[in-house]
């Protein structure tokens, strides 16, 4: 798409089973600083797509998965799998916060899982400022220390996108994180998106077309685990090229 | 028209059933909550009297103090602390060996569910989870009693109990991992933390609960355990915390006591502690697990 793409899609395929590829010999780059929407109707592989870009895939074993991938110009399948994890971070569609911990543990959870010893200060000013990032801070400055579980689903995401960015990761991948929230609380998940491509870039999975329109910058159409086209969103959704993408815009399935 | 009719008098006749069921469900649960009332009540009556400080402080009477005691009308002298100290020597002994290789083995079995090894182990221990405990009692007595301690000790006890443990605590175990949702463990991983410290940092605090609430009911499953005793513990008059030497339990001690025709009183105080303790054990697991459910 364009010349410094900080992610390359080279010929992705990945397959559940054998012989059947849910996603397909999949190319293509995404965009520093932006926000690339990928879109399609229901099982056409978004989440596998996005699922192969921090090697999820590999916690199953019966997951084969062929092509590369490079971040910055060097392949995701040759690093350590924490720095990528680390590099990329991840935020899925039901709000996740880990049950054991309080607000302010889940914040930091990138840390303390990975025995990354930090000083007391310095996890209070990661704390405060991935809370101020993710517009959570005054909702929940004077309950750091209760249970994030106690929080509405709203903030939950929230909370788990202050996880993912405490980390402080170059990528943020977002699987559908809208799809389990109310509109007013999906109303500031998305000025959040919008704030956040200014420091990081964001693959968002949707299957919500009006949400690509209004926040992404690029879009991705996928269909029975292709990628059929891509570019600005604003081309695709008024001059699609492909037909398949005409028809799931205008609404003739998905 | 008719087919109105028709449907009210289906209506009709589906709530009659319903009603008819609903008694039938209510006296059912009335037949099965009577005879644990009958039996608390009746263990009050008799045993309350016996039960004071030096019931828990002193060891078992001889039968002699005893005699004397009834025939004068007298509350009998001494009490189950010998019992206890046995009991809790054994019931910690066995929680330390089988707590820990119960989750281990938990865990193995739910992470490896698919692997031929893990279903392997399941059946094992649902099979363990059947024998009879007498039979438990024999094999510790053939292991240990016969070839480790060369006679009836405590350690020979705890291996009896923490056999019958083990399934106990493993079920709970792997249960309890199946409650904690896939995107939990993914949050984890998704932040770069290796498969083990996953484990040990996310899903075993996550659990704790549930764990918890599996370890109770094991114990209160064990704590009332006599027959693997009689032939691995064997009882002692005197309070010891050898664990090679032989030790009482408080189940032991009623055994005793009903053999002994002076001490039946002490028979009615002691199960009335034994069957409150274990009560109490059993409302507090009920309890953790309700709260286990938020997740
Ligand atoms: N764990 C899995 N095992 C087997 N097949 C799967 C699994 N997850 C997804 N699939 C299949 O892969 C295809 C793509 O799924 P997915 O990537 O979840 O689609 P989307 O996110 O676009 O709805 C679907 O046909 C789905 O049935
Ligand atoms: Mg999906």
């Amino acid at each position: 798409m364009t010349d410094n793409p900080i992610l390359e899609i080279d010929n992705l395929s990945v397959a559940y089973e054998t012989g059947r590829s849910a996603v397909k010999n999949v190319s293509a780059s995404i965009v520093r600083n932006a926000i690339t929407a990928i879109m399609g109707p229901s099982g056409c592989g978004k989440s596998t797509l996005l699922r192969a870009v921090n090697r999820m895939h590999e916690l199953y074993p019966s997951i084969k998965t062929t092509g590369d991938i490079r971040l910055d110009g060097e392949s995701i399948f040759s690093m350590p799998v924490i720095e990528l994890r680390r590099r990329i971070g991840m935020v899925f569609q039901r709000p996740n916060p880990f049950p054991n911990m309080t607000i302010y543990e889940n914040v930091v959870a990138g840390y303390t899982l990975n025995d990354i010893r930090l000083k007391k200060t310095q996890r209070d000013d990661i704390v405060e400022k991935a809370l101020h990032s993710v517009t959570l801070w005054d909702e929940v400055k004077d309950s750091l220390f209760r249970k994030g579980t106690f929080l509405s689903g709203g903030q939950q995401q929230r909370l788990c996108i202050a996880r993912a960015i405490a980390f402080n990761p170059e990528i943020l991948l977002l699987d559908e994180p809208t799809s389990a929230l109310d509109p007013v609380a999906t109303a500031k998940v998305e000025d959040l998106l919008g704030e956040l491509k200014k420091e990081y870039t964001l693959l968002l999975v949707t299957h919500n077309m009006s949400q690509a329109a209004r926040i992404s910058d690029d879009s991705m159409f996928m269909y029975l685990g292709e990628l059929v086209e891509s570019g600005k969103t604003e081309t695709l959704f008024t001059n699609p090229h492909d037909q398949r993408t005409e028809a799931y815009l205008t609404g003739k399935f998905g | 028209m008719t087919k109105e009719i028709f449907l009210n008098e289906n209506i009709r006749q589906r709530n009659r059933k319903n009603k008819r069921f609903r008694w039938l469900v209510i006296a059912g649960s009335v037949i099965t909550i009577i005879p644990i009332f009958l039996i608390v009540a009746n263990l009050a009556v008799k045993g309350v009297r016996q039960i004071n400080i030096s019931f828990f402080t002193e060891t078992a009477p001889d039968t002699f103090q005893a005699m004397i005691a009834t025939s004068n009308g007298e509350i009998i002298p001494g009490g189950i602390a010998n019992g206890l100290m046995g009991s809790l020597l054994m019931v910690i002994i066995a929680s330390l060996m089988s707590i820990p290789v119960g989750m281990m083995t938990g865990i193995y079995i739910y992470e490896n569910s698919t692997s031929r090894y893990a279903s392997f182990v399941r059946s094992i221990s649902e099979i363990l989870q059947g024998v009879p405990s007498i039979i438990l009692g024999i094999i510790a007595y053939l292991w240990i009693v016969k070839g480790v301690t060369r006679g009836y000790s405590a350690f020979a006890g705890s291996v009896a109990l923490t056999i019958m443990m083990l399934p106990l605590i493993i079920r709970s175990t792997e249960e309890t991992m199946k409650m904690i949702p896939l995107p939990i463990r993914e949050a984890a991983f998704a932040l770069g933390v290796p498969y083990y410290k996953m484990i040990i940092k996310v899903l075993i605090p996550c659990s704790f609960s549930g764990l918890a609430t599996g370890i109770l009911l094991a114990l209160s499953r064990i704590l009332g355990e006599t027959a693997p005793l009689m032939l691995t513990a064997l009882g002692s008059p005197a309070i010891s915390l050898d664990i090679a030497k032989p030790v009482s339990a408080v189940p032991l001690l009623i055994w005793d006591f009903y053999n002994d025709p002076n001490m039946v009183n002490l028979v009615w105080s002691a199960s009335l502690f034994l069957m409150i303790f274990v009560l109490s054990l059993n409302l507090l697991s009920r309890s953790l697990a309700a709260k286990h459910k938020y997740i």
